[in-house]
């Protein structure tokens, strides 16, 4: 949460909270996870009305920000939709109309992009796989030339919104270098099987590609020239996660805190007890920090200066502390805040999906310890 | 304002003169809590009147004072370039940051002109006499009387913690000089010599060895009337303002402090990867993500306290929000001397004489220092939770009653 927002900035996001409030209020949640594809579509078009879809994306091609910092602003979608646990493929599709802009050819940014931005066609980005870690040198897909185009042979999991997706984003590997691919999702030889998970209204699924035969205007970018794209993606997913978090877990204390002033016992409110005023305390350093942390995040990876560092210091921080928050406001609920009905655990689980996917904290640490190794040499 | 020509020629002349007369700190040397050195302060004031001979000590202070009367852009010009050198940094908190601006704003003209150019030329040293043996937390308590003889203060009781003390001039003390008012209402704010009649200064032996830490012991000491800083009995309104300065200062908000401050992070860094290396346990996952985690907390209490300066400065955070980082700190202390401790090993608990081993033991033992300097960590909770967050106050039972009635240690 930015305390220093532009005029523009705080309008925006007041209107995305409202829109989050209004229209899948969290008293909803549950409802909506009863919906197959975990969002309604014509929900969808508006929230992308709104700007949801197309941040990343510069103004000649149908996109454009708020301040003039697109990262920055989708960062405080991202933190809204985690106040609100609200659903919708937010991090695939906004990854994908990312990179189409960045690197697509004439084709892609005319015929795929504008539907990405309206909201009628949903991307997912085929990134993770089941043998392999998060960071783009795990991949291990592979395309391989034939016939002038290529055969995609692999497997790729925790991909989110794959059941629902019109196009999936690979990232794969042409005689071992990394190379995107943007193929339509019902191409002859791909398998989609959905997968569960804990969040109630995101959605995952496993892709299989049996060889499945691509042609050339399917390359998204350069063969072997897509690394900067990779990294970009990766980092935007960990910036969105780390903003998510924050907003979850900064919306949770905010109510607990609240709860602690109304609930009382042995006459007095929780809130006059020092032993749990001191876990507030630290509740609220854990919160601020990770806003503080967040925020950097989001000016590295906008301005590409440190991206790696901030992006991983955040995702390790607030994937850490978040999910303790939310369950330190548990146990500040007592009994309540472990049933079905009270709210609660509808962010402790959007916490927990965020803070595993894309590398968990623990996974971030080894990596900043490899770079700050890598700069004592 | 300052326009930006100007400051680029400071920042040029700064770079010169500080290569030309200052000494480097020497990073393959830092200061070692073992063997201690017990000539920092007598250095400090070697440094700080080198300063003075350039014309870079004060440099916001008033001229009349003998500062140098700019704003606080050449002081942020001043602190970057200085990042490499030795610097006095004693002088710098608090005699400059802390005592210095409480002076500045309730001493009386004469009290101003005595001391404030005395300490900017580098020739006196001030430390705070704050904590009393009775209890650090509740700075309001204070034990120390101060009772008036005509023209003189008769001075008895003991304060604790203060910083070379031994090596110092004049201690600013919170004495109580009225009993039958409640505690806030009975301070006096005092400036009490330090190498004088009736005060003794006993070098405190800490858990690392070090002998900075001081306690004073006054027994009868006379001081004028004429030492007394702000109004007599309203010391509490001194003292808040004293502490607000602590705050800009340990926060790096204060624009009397002079060299950059660090919070231990970007050293510790160094620390660890040497010792990871030495270990040769650079492609241990465990040894890597100890240094990701050191990593990690150094990047975001650097990234905190930019967000509690700029939500101070917007009005986001109320002028408390301060216990923010004075709490991340603590907690990063503690879980920085327990990552170099388990990187470290058994070296850390057992080394040859030759070596010089044991510093991470000794930072080990001496680790709950972090969270209790300046404040400990549970005041600061307190602080957070019910000067930010609101929530109630504790329960005080020398509220509302006169001090004499208050029930204390059974000890004191």
């Amino acid at each position: 949460m930015r305390i220093d927002l532009s005029e523009e900035q705080a309008l925006f996001q007041e209107t995305v909270r409202r829109f989050v409030e209004t229209e899948t209020p969290v008293s909803r949640v549950r409802e909506i996870g009863e919906n197959p594809d975990g969002f309604d579509h014509d929900w969808w078009r508006q929230a992308a009305e709104l700007g949801w879809t197309s941040l990343l994306v510069p103004e000649d091609l149908g996109g454009g920000s708020i301040s003039g910092d697109g990262v920055a602003d989708l960062a405080i979608v991202a933190e809204e939709v985690g106040r609100g646990v609200a659903p919708g493929p937010l991090l695939p599709v906004n990854v994908v109309a990312a990179s189409v802009a960045r690197s697509g050819s004439t084709d892609q940014q005319t015929e795929i992009l504008p539907g990405l931005l309206d909201g009628r066609l949903i991307g997912a980005w085929c990134y993770h796989e089941p043998s392999g870690g998060w960071w783009p040198e795990d991949v291990g897909l592979e395309a391989e030339l034939v016939d002038g185009g290529f055969r995609l042979e692999g497997t790729k999991q925790a991909v989110e919104g794959a059941v629902q997706a019109h196009y999936l984003l690979v990232t794969a590997r042409v005689d071992g270098a990394l190379t995107q691919f943007l193929v339509p999702a019902d191409s002859e030889g791909i398998r989609i099987v959905p997968q569960q998970s804990l969040d109630l209204v995101r959605r995952f699924g496993e892709v299989h590609f049996d060889g499945v035969d691509v042609g050339p205007d399917c390359l998204l970018g350069q063969v072997g020239g897509a690394i900067d794209d990779v990294r970009y993606q990766f980092h935007i997913a960990l910036l969105l996660q780390a903003a998510e978090m924050a907003g979850a877990s900064g919306r949770v204390f905010e109510f607990t805190l609240e709860y602690s002033f109304d609930r009382f016992s042995f006459g007095r409110p929780l809130a006059s007890y020092q032993a749990l005023k001191h876990r507030f305390a630290d509740m609220k350093l854990w919160l601020e920090t990770g806003y503080a942390t967040t925020d950097q995040a989001a000016i590295g990876v906008s301005r590409g200066d440190d991206a790696a560092r901030l992006a991983s210091v955040a995702k390790s921080y607030v994937g850490d502390r978040s999910v303790e928050i939310i369950q330190d406001c548990v146990q500040m609920h007592g009994g309540i805040g472990v049933t079905w009905e009270h709210d609660i655990h509808l962010y402790l689980r959007r916490a927990a999906v965020d803070r595993e996917l894309f590398g968990s904290p623990e996974d971030h640490l080894g990596y900043l310890g490899s770079i700050v190794d890598a700069e004592g040499v | 304002m300052a326009s930006s020509s100007d400051l680029k020629a400071y920042r040029e002349q700064v770079r010169e003169w500080m290569s030309e007369h200052m000494p480097r700190t020497d990073p393959e040397h830092p200061w070692d809590p073992i063997h201690g050195d017990d000539d920092r302060a007598l250095r400090n004031r070697e440094l700080q009147q080198l300063l003075h001979s350039g014309g870079f000590a004060g440099i916001c202070y008033p001229k009349e004072y003998g500062g140098q009367g700019l704003s606080i852009e050449y002081q942020q010009i001043f602190d970057d370039e200085s990042a490499s050198y030795d610097m006095p940094m004693l002088f710098s908190v608090p005699t400059l940051s802390i005592v210095g601006p409480t002076i500045l704003e309730f001493g009386t003209e004469e009290q101003k002109k005595r001391y404030i150019p005395a300490y900017i030329r580098g020739d006196e040293l001030w430390v705070q006499f704050l904590s009393e043996p009775s209890g650090g937390s509740d700075m309001a308590g204070a034990l120390t009387r101060a009772d008036r003889d005509g023209d003189v203060f008769v001075v008895n009781g003991s304060k604790i913690w203060s910083t070379y003390a031994y090596r110092s001039d004049f201690g600013l003390a919170l004495v109580r000089t009225n009993w039958d008012v409640p505690k806030h209402r009975g301070l006096t704010m005092l400036i009490i010599p330090i190498h004088h009649p009736g005060v003794e200064v006993q070098q405190i032996r800490m858990v690392d060895g070090t002998v900075e830490f001081c306690q004073e012991f006054f027994d009868d000491a006379l001081v004028p009337v004429a030492n007394v800083v702000g109004e007599i009995d309203d010391g509490w309104t001194v003292a808040t303002r004293l502490l607000f300065h602590e705050r800009a200062a340990v926060g790096g908000a204060s624009p009397y402090t002079s060299g950059q401050y660090r919070h231990g992070g970007e050293e510790t860094q160094n620390v660890l990867r040497g010792l990871v290396h030495a270990a040769g346990r650079s492609e241990d996952p465990i040894a890597r993500r100890r240094l990701g985690r050191a990593e990690v907390l150094r990047v975001v209490q650097r990234q905190l306290i930019e967000r509690v300066r700029t939500g101070l400065a917007t009005g986001y955070f109320p002028g408390p929000a301060g216990a923010l980082p004075r709490l991340f700190a603590g907690m990063a202390g503690v879980e920085r001397a327990n990552l170099a401790f388990e990187i470290d090993a058994e070296r850390a608990v057992v080394w040859n004489e030759s070596e010089r081993g044991g510093q991470h033991g000794i930072a080990y033992i001496r680790r709950q220092a972090s969270c209790l300097g300046g404040g400990s960590t549970e005041m600061a909770r307190n602080i957070i939770s019910e000067r930010i967050l609101r929530m109630p106050r504790e329960y005080a039972a020398d509220r509302d009653t006169a001090f004499s009635d208050v029930r204390r240690s059974r000890n004191v």
